[in-house]
């Protein structure tokens, strides 16, 4: 067990707490803590993925039996793997960010903050490996609570009223719903354990059934569909590392990868075909993509802006997961990376632009390409993932999902993809038009480009926006493990669009 | 059962145990409380003893007469009131330094006074 | 010489109570009171190692060696021994830890009464686990409670006194309701052995006396257990009162209670007469759940914490009986297991307020504010107690909610379980009003040069909360053995 990669997956975040932790007076050497965990994190990942490849068997920890048949424990598949990688590769250029933009504005409490990152970071990579439902509840409880001091980080009242919405939302979403159907789940099969086609028998009450589903769906809150999507604008008030870290690292990632799990290992794509309240699902999450990109259309905030993109982002996912099609699928797991990628970009850029020239608003951007070329080119990259366009990766996933959907004559998910796409580019292309073709209305003091280790952070994030989109293979050829007969899979994918 | 003396004391006792929950409920007067307790307890004594009581029977003491044992009053419940007796005591007497304290710190043992005393104290 | 130590159990604090007054000196006293309390914690360790790994899961010894039914026996099952086990625990813990904090809160000259009465009501609730006669329990009962009127009354503010004067008419009337119901009892059945009891109640149907015994002896404890609507003198009695009483108290006396009214339910009257026939468990469930919400409603509106606390234990207690009116094994060892976790939990918040007492003298929430960075030890321990209380997963209180949970399940009252998410919700509230007040609000100027508690506080008390998250883990001791004392109990 020593020698189990994964168990330097789970606790190098934690050893680096202790390093932080200690090293609180020095700024320099706790920040070298931050980054050398995070690259640490980074490369404990990788190896486990190589190792994964090999020995399918070895990547099982069990910690301790909680209940009968139910254990805390832990076990890579390929769903986890492509959150670890996610996860702990942004924590890396989130880091580097992190440290120019906390210096940049100068922010209190700065080893608070590096301490919960890295607990935010520590229980995501427990809920990416989690093997079973309880241990996802712990660590997703747990990535709650400990986001919570970020969210606040500011300290003002507006500050803590958000936290206030964040965390009412989250926590009794979970502990009145998510709770509820886990331990309805143990009680009517006895396991918890994530099982490839799910864990209900044949012969389970499909209006139960229906039920639970529901409960799963609105109970994991940190998947934002409507009507449980207020905590995230209400969570803008957090500094621009920690939106990245809610939007595209962590948070909303845990949650959309709750729902897969619970889709794809739960209950399993055959009985949820059966279940009638899936269809329903689908539409809520089809009027919840459409509901926020209007929301969106109608901000003025960038960061509000930003936030309900992700809202609508985020109901993709749950649509996509929900389709249960082999291909929309597929979409829904690339599309959290993707996502990941792109938004992270948009929100690195958005705190650049407050840290350079203090501007929040969008009507305040005319002109600010002209002088913060690097930063704008690298929004309109994010913009073009988000609305799905190529080169950038969003265009893949979104393939994907039409394609998926067209394959069912799913026509209600084609039109509400056709219609988000449209509204996409309706938000963020005017954002790009005016940074760098209007006029600046006034001019203002400072005309600069952000600090460097902030610019060199966007450009990563926008480069993998861009790479995703030309080295997706591996990507798909790890989610294969998803599916107990992965050739629906390659029969379905066109020979186009196979890099 | 149907002989009206045999069950007068148990309406007694009923009477008695009203009495003492009412006057521990409606008196204000702390002292009167703990008087209203000690009512309640001499009812349940009162209980405790007529259950043991045996018309003509006597005290369960052997002696040469072997025709005077047949019909005994039951000593258990007496032992046991004696110990009820003994807790009933003990907790007037507590309840009685008590008063002397409230006595000495809000200087009056009329309840609705003193909850004058601590709402003026909270504003 | 094994039976013995039932007997030896309760009886070294009773003997070694007066002798407190003789040695008379303080630091003479303490010690040997530690001592008092270790060797009643490890022989009721032992005893529960002995009862539960025993071939019939019980033993017995007949007092003066009168066998029973007519003698005294003191009898152990796993039930008893466990929660036996959970007061001295809680007694020895809260006696190590209260060096400084009795300095602080009680009169000098009053210190050696103080021990003295403790280690009385340690023998009341110890002898509440131990005896196996009905009447035995109502005296044991008013033992502990005068000793718990005389530590409640030893508070600073004279509002203790009220506060004791209280308890003191409820817990009287609530222990002569018990008195009376035993009398009946006996009147009827001829004996006094609560198994002899059980038998020969069982053999009569339909007697009056029997149902008008029983409603006195579950008003009587419903009283002592602190139950919606007989909760009014727990606040006043777990606020006004020095913080090592309420820690004690909270993590004991009505876990003692509530452990009577399991005994007597299912031992003397039966499950099927008390659950069927009665139909206890309607009743209990109703007023369970009004507990519940009504205790969280109210502790969110609490501005003293130590209130706040008071009011958080009623809605915990409602928890406690909640399993109980469910009747089934789950049921039941879900009862037990949050007794178990709660004893910890409620004893670690109540001593750790008392660490913030110590510094602060007040435990008004707006004088402690901003404490979180001078205090650290004791805001973090108050906060994984908080989390406990909420029922976060890794902690204690998860296992015992989960444990309800499945048992609400199990009878397909899924109604119950949304109630008990929904309290956990309100218990989210209280706690993080608590948690905002140490850690996100600006410190007062007063309260920057605080210090940490002083180490001999802390040791005890962080060892509470080590164990509030080990058997939020480990969960064989709270949740194998409460299932085994469950399934004794019930019987399948």
């Amino acid at each position: 067990m020593l020698t189990n990669p994964m168990l330097f997956v789970l606790l190098i975040p934690w050893v680096g707490i202790v390093f932080i932790a200690l090293s609180s007076r020095k700024a320099n050497l706790r920040e070298f803590f931050s980054i050398a965990t995070s690259l640490c994190l980074f490369v404990a990942v990788i190896f486990l993925l190589k190792n994964w490849d090999t020995a399918t068997n070895s990547s099982v920890i069990n910690l301790i039996e909680f209940a009968p048949g139910l254990q805390i424990s832990f076990r890579a598949e390929p769903l986890g793997l492509l959150f670890c990688l996610l996860a702990s590769f942004l924590w890396i250029i989130n880091t580097l960010y992190s440290i120019s933009y906390m210096r940049s504005n100068q922010e209190q409490n700065q080893t608070r903050f590096y301490i919960f990152f890295a607990v935010a970071i520590a229980s995501t990579m427990g809920l990416a490996l989690s093997s079973n439902l309880l241990t996802l509840f712990i660590f997703y409880e747990v990535l709650t609570l400990s986001t919570y001091p970020l969210v606040t980080h500011k300290g003002n009242e507006a500050a803590k009223k958000g936290g206030r919405t964040y965390l009412a939302y989250l926590l009794s979403s979970s502990i009145v719903f998510l709770l509820f159907a886990i331990l309805w789940t143990y009680h009517m099969t006895g396991t918890l354990e994530f099982t490839l086609g799910g864990v209900f028998s044949k012969t389970a009450d499909p209006i139960l059934l229906s039920v639970l589903l529901c409960l799963f769906i609105f109970g994991i809150g940190k998947a934002a569909i409507m009507p449980l999507h207020r905590w995230l604008p209400a969570a803008m008030v957090a500094p621009t590392p920690v939106s990245a870290l809610l939007h595209a690292v962590a948070v909303v990632k845990a949650g959309v990868f709750t729902v897969l799990k619970v889709v794809i290992y739960i209950f399993g794509p055959t009985t949820l075909e059966s279940i009638p309240v899936t269809e329903y699902l689908v539409y809520l999450a089809g009027f919840s993509i459409i509901l926020a990109s209007v929301f969106a259309l109608l901000q003025d905030n960038l960061k509000r802006r930003l936030a309900y993109s992700t809202v609508s982002q985020l109901s993709y996912v749950t649509m996509a997961s929900l389709l249960l099609h082999p291909l929309a699928i597929l979409a829904a797991a690339l599309h959290i990376a993707i996502h990941a990628f792109g938004k992270i970009t948009l929100f690195f850029t958005a705190g650049s632009i407050y840290t350079a020239s203090r501007k929040t608003k969008v009507s305040e951007l005319n002109g600010i390409g002209r002088y913060m070329p690097w930063t704008m080119a690298a929004f309109t990259i994010g913009a073009i993932s988000m609305i799905g366009l190529p080169p950038a990766a969003g265009f893949v996933s979104k393939w994907y999902l039409l394609l998926g959907s067209l394959k069912l004559h799913e026509w209600f998910a084609v039109g509400v993809i056709i219609l988000s796409t449209i509204l996409n580019a309706a938000y963020f292309l005017p954002v790009c038009y005016a940074a760098f073709f209007k006029k600046a209305d006034c001019i203002p003091e400072t005309q600069q480009e952000a600090p460097k280790l902030m610019v060199f952070a966007i450009m990563l994030c926008a480069t993998g926006t861009i790479a995703l989109f030309f080295f997706i293979g591996p990507l798909i050829e790890l989610l294969k493990g998803l599916f107990l007969d992965p050739t629906v899979l390659s029969l379905s994918i066109p020979s186009g669009v196979k890099p | 059962m149907t002989d009206w003396h045999a069950i007068i004391t148990y309406w007694a006792v009923i009477t008695l145990l009203v009495f003492g929950l009412y006057i521990v409920t409606a008196s204000s007067n702390l002292v009167k409380k703990i008087i209203g307790l000690n009512i309640f307890q001499a009812a349940v004594f009162v209980m405790y003893i007529s259950m043991a009581k045996i018309l003509n029977g006597t005290a369960p003491i052997i002696t040469d007469k072997i025709n005077e044992f047949s019909a005994y009053s039951n000593p258990l419940p007496h032992v046991l009131i004696l110990t009820a007796i003994v807790v009933g005591v003990s907790t007037t007497a507590l309840g009685l330094a008590l008063i002397v304290r409230i006595k000495q710190s809000y200087n009056t043992i009329e309840e609705t006074e003193i909850r004058q005393q601590e709402q003026t104290e909270k504003e | 010489m094994l039976n013995q130590l039932i007997v030896l159990q309760v009886v070294i604090p009773l003997i070694a109570a007066p002798l407190c007054i003789i040695l008379s000196n303080a630091k003479l006293v303490r010690a040997f009171v530690i001592f008092v309390c270790t060797a009643s914690f490890s022989i009721s360790a032992y005893l529960l190692y002995f009862v539960s790994t025993s071939t019939t899961k019980t033993i017995s010894y007949a007092l003066g060696g009168w066998a029973a039914p007519f003698g005294i026996e003191y009898r152990m099952d796993i039930m008893s021994a466990l929660i036996g086990l959970i007061v001295s625990f809680i007694a020895l813990i809260v006696i190590l830890y209260g060096k400084r904090s009795i300095l602080q809160e009680i009169p000098e000259k009053k210190i050696t009464l103080f021990y003295t009465a403790f280690l009385l009501c340690l023998t009341g609730l110890l002898g509440i686990t131990a005896t196996g006669d009905a009447f035995n329990v109502f005296v044991f009962l008013e033992i502990s409670s005068l000793a718990s009127y005389a530590l409640i009354s030893l508070g600073k503010s004279r509002a203790c006194l009220l506060a004791a004067f209280r308890y003191l008419i409820m817990g009287t009337v609530g222990a002569t309701f018990i008195l009376i119901g035993i009398g009946l009892l006996y009147a009827h059945t001829g004996t006094l052995n609560i198994y002899d009891l059980g038998e020969k109640v069982a053999k009569l149907h339909d007697i009056r006396t029997i149902y008008v015994a029983y409603a006195f002896i579950v008003i009587g404890l419903a009283i002592k257990v602190a139950l919606f609507p007989f909760h009014l003198w727990l606040p006043k009695a777990y606020s006004e009162s020095p913080t090592v009483v309420s820690a004690f108290l909270a993590g004991t006396a009505t876990k003692v209670a509530i452990y009577a009214l399991i005994r007597f339910t299912t031992a003397i009257f039966g499950i099927k007469f008390s659950f069927t026939t009665l139909q206890l468990d309607v009743i209990l469930l109703v007023l369970s759940i009004i507990t519940i919400l009504y205790g969280s409603l109210v502790a969110i509106f609490q501005t003293d914490i130590k209130r706040l606390m008071a009011y958080s234990s009623i809605a915990q207690i409602g928890y406690m009986t909640l399993g109980l009116s469910l009747i089934s094994v789950l049921g039941l060892q879900a009862s037990l297991a949050h007794i178990f976790n709660h004893a910890i939990i409620k004893t670690s918040l109540f001593l750790l307020i008392g660490c913030l007492v110590l510094r602060m003298s007040s435990s008004k929430l707006s004088d402690l504010q901003g404490l979180g960075k001078a205090m650290p030890f004791t805001s973090a321990g108050i906060v994984i107690g908080g989390f406990s209380l909420i029922g976060i997963p890794l902690t204690a209180g998860f296992v015992s909610k989960w444990y309800l949970v499945l048992a609400a399940l199990e009878q397909n009252q899924w109604w119950i379980v949304a109630v008990i998410l929904f309290a956990s919700l309100l218990a989210v509230v209280y706690v993080w009003k608590i948690i905002e007040v140490l850690y996100f609000k600006p410190a007062k100027e007063t309260n920057v040069a605080v210090k940490e508690a002083p180490l001999s506080m802390l040791i005890p008390v962080m060892f509470l909360v080590f164990l509030n998250i080990y058997f939020g883990i480990e969960t064989s001791l709270n949740a194998g053995i409460t299932k085994a004392a469950a399934m004794q109990i019930i019987g399948s």
